[in-house]
């Protein structure tokens, strides 16, 4: 593995499935009377969250402590960010803090890629922009294989606010490195104007989708990052676009439903089907904590600067 | 013990050995001395078999735990002695230690190995953990410290194929397959059918780069 995580598309077949193979042998770790591994003691991993995040901020803070790493936790408000320090200044902070890994969130694409530049530990990106979100679309994978055994060959759909999702952007690279066909659904005005030079193809209607689909992933309605009318209304938005129990009934049997959280019930999802067996939304969030590990792991576990 | 293991034929034949000593070839042989064989290797296990039902009143509330390579088909083979000699069905598992090695800061993160603690768990039972060689003992602290986050065992042994000596720590072996005496520079070569093809063990004089397939030098 590289020496950070930045996007998922910078992962090959091997280095995936690396992760995910390491983070299927931490799942049992969950089970055990004692779920705590010496392996990181003595590191300090720095959670740098400028935007508003409850699980993916939770997560990374229980993969570090799981694995004995001091965890740091610092969020943009209420600190020096509030009274103006830029990025540069905080990350020199970090690293004259002796920071070993940061985990950072922006709401600028590329803040992560900037911040490697800066610090010599390890930077993970837990979300930059509307650019990529690579630790969720690994345990995205690691719930798709759990489920269904496999990635390669599956077909997956990924529904709704593509052009907002930096979860979309990372699932797809990875998806099809992991040997999926990825297709987009979602209205014209919520995909990305590059989306032509992805690796997956593009639909605009929902039910036509459904029955040859193995996993549908469903986006959140992203309302804080629209500043323009992207859609007439919620309701139309939702009935062309959510998935309800009769959308749910076209899948094939096997099919799961997937969610990043945190979810719009009723927009994007009917809670019906937000509940239902086939919906890994909960499975997600556990898996997210062995996932993340797994990358602490491989990031830091080793001596630095070999890999 | 080590007369229990005279030597195999092949052995003492240093030149003949050196013939396979092609440190590029893909066959699971070694340029060295060949100490155990397949048959050495089959009564070794079937002598610490009895000496396991000996010493644990017939392995009643023995779980046998393989680390990971080449001591979880070990551990195997030798639950399958036991239900053998005595029909005792003993739990067989698998421990990893890798996230409790002393070392990992000194090499790239590695790839873990699979745990598989039975279903019984170890909580007051007889744990005998099962490994291929034992060389420093760091390996085995490493696991003393996984069990503990697993279970608290009523007793914990150890039984290895091979003793090559040179303890860094206060840790000794039960049950020993063999106990070979070796210097520093030498490495033990185990090769076992489940994972390599073929059962052998090989004293490989002053170390060659290769490590295709075989133990390397230090654990």
């Amino acid at each position: 593995m590289n020496r950070h995580l930045i996007s998922a598309a910078d992962l090959n077949r091997d280095e995936a499935i690396e992760i995910l193979d390491t983070a299927e042998e931490l799942a049992q770790v969950a089970d055990r009377p004692i779920r705590k591994l010496p392996t990181l003691r003595g590191r300090t991993v720095v959670n740098l969250f400028y935007e508003d995040s409850t699980r993916t901020r939770i997560s990374f803070e229980a993969a570090a402590k799981r694995l004995s790493a001091d965890v740091i936790n610092f969020s943009a408000k209420g600190s020096s960010v509030a009274k103006g320090e830029s990025l540069k200044d905080t990350a020199l902070t970090l690293q004259a803090m002796g920071a070993d890994a940061v985990v950072i969130r922006h709401n600028a694409s590329g803040a992560p890629h900037r911040l490697a530049g800066w610090v010599s530990g390890s930077v993970v990106n837990a979300g930059d922009g509307t650019h990529e979100h690579p630790t969720q679309a690994l345990l995205d994978a690691f719930t798709i294989r759990r489920r269904l055994g496999r990635i390669d060959g599956l077909r997956v759909a990924i529904v709704g606010d593509i052009l907002h999702s930096r979860v979309a952007r990372s699932n797809v690279w990875l998806l099809t490195t992991l040997g999926a066909e990825v297709t987009l659904v979602a209205p014209p005005t919520l995909l990305p104007v590059a989306v032509g030079g992805w690796p997956c193809s593009v639909s605009y209607d929902f039910p036509a989708i459904l029955p040859g689909s193995d996993v549908v992933m469903m986006l959140r309605v992203q309302h804080e990052r629209m500043t323009d009318a992207y859609f007439p209304s919620v309701r139309e938005y939702s009935r062309r676009y959510g998935l309800d129990s009769d959308r749910l009934a076209l899948l094939p049997e096997h099919a799961i439903v997937m969610h990043p959280g945190p979810m719009n019930r009723g927009v994007e999802i009917a809670a019906e089907v937000a509940d239902s067996a086939r919906s890994t939304i909960v499975e997600q969030v556990a898996n997210g904590v062995v996932v993340r590990m797994a990358v602490l792991y491989l990031l830091l576990g080793g001596s630095e600067g070999t890999r | 013990m080590a007369a229990l293991n005279p030597p195999s034929g092949g052995v003492g034949s240093g030149s003949a050995a050196q013939a396979h000593g092609d440190a590029h070839g893909n066959q699971p042989q070694f340029a060295g001395q060949i100490v155990l064989g397949q048959a050495e290797i089959r009564r070794a296990l079937t002598r610490i078999g009895h000496e396991i039902l000996e010493r644990t009143d017939g392995a009643a509330d023995v779980v046998l735990l393989g680390i990971p390579t080449r001591g979880v088909p070990l551990a195997r083979r030798l639950a399958a002695r036991l239900d053998e000699t005595e029909s005792i069905v003993v739990p067989v598992g698998s421990l990893d230690i890798t996230m409790y090695r002393d070392d990992l800061r000194l090499r790239p993160a590695r790839p873990l190995g699979h745990t598989e603690v039975p279903a019984a768990g170890i909580d007051d039972k007889i744990v005998v953990l099962v490994d291929d060689v034992l060389y420093s003992g760091r390996t085995i602290r490493a696991a003393l410290d996984a069990l503990s986050d697993i279970g608290r065992p009523r007793a914990v042994q150890l039984a290895v194929l091979v003793d090559r000596g040179h303890r860094e720590l206060p840790i000794r072996p039960d049950y020993v397959g063999k106990n070979l005496p070796t210097s520093k520079r030498e490495a033990v070569r185990v090769l076992l059918t489940e994972t390599d093809g073929a059962d052998s063990v090989t004293l490989v004089g002053a170390v060659a780069g290769d490590r295709t397939g075989g133990r390397s030098v230090r654990r």
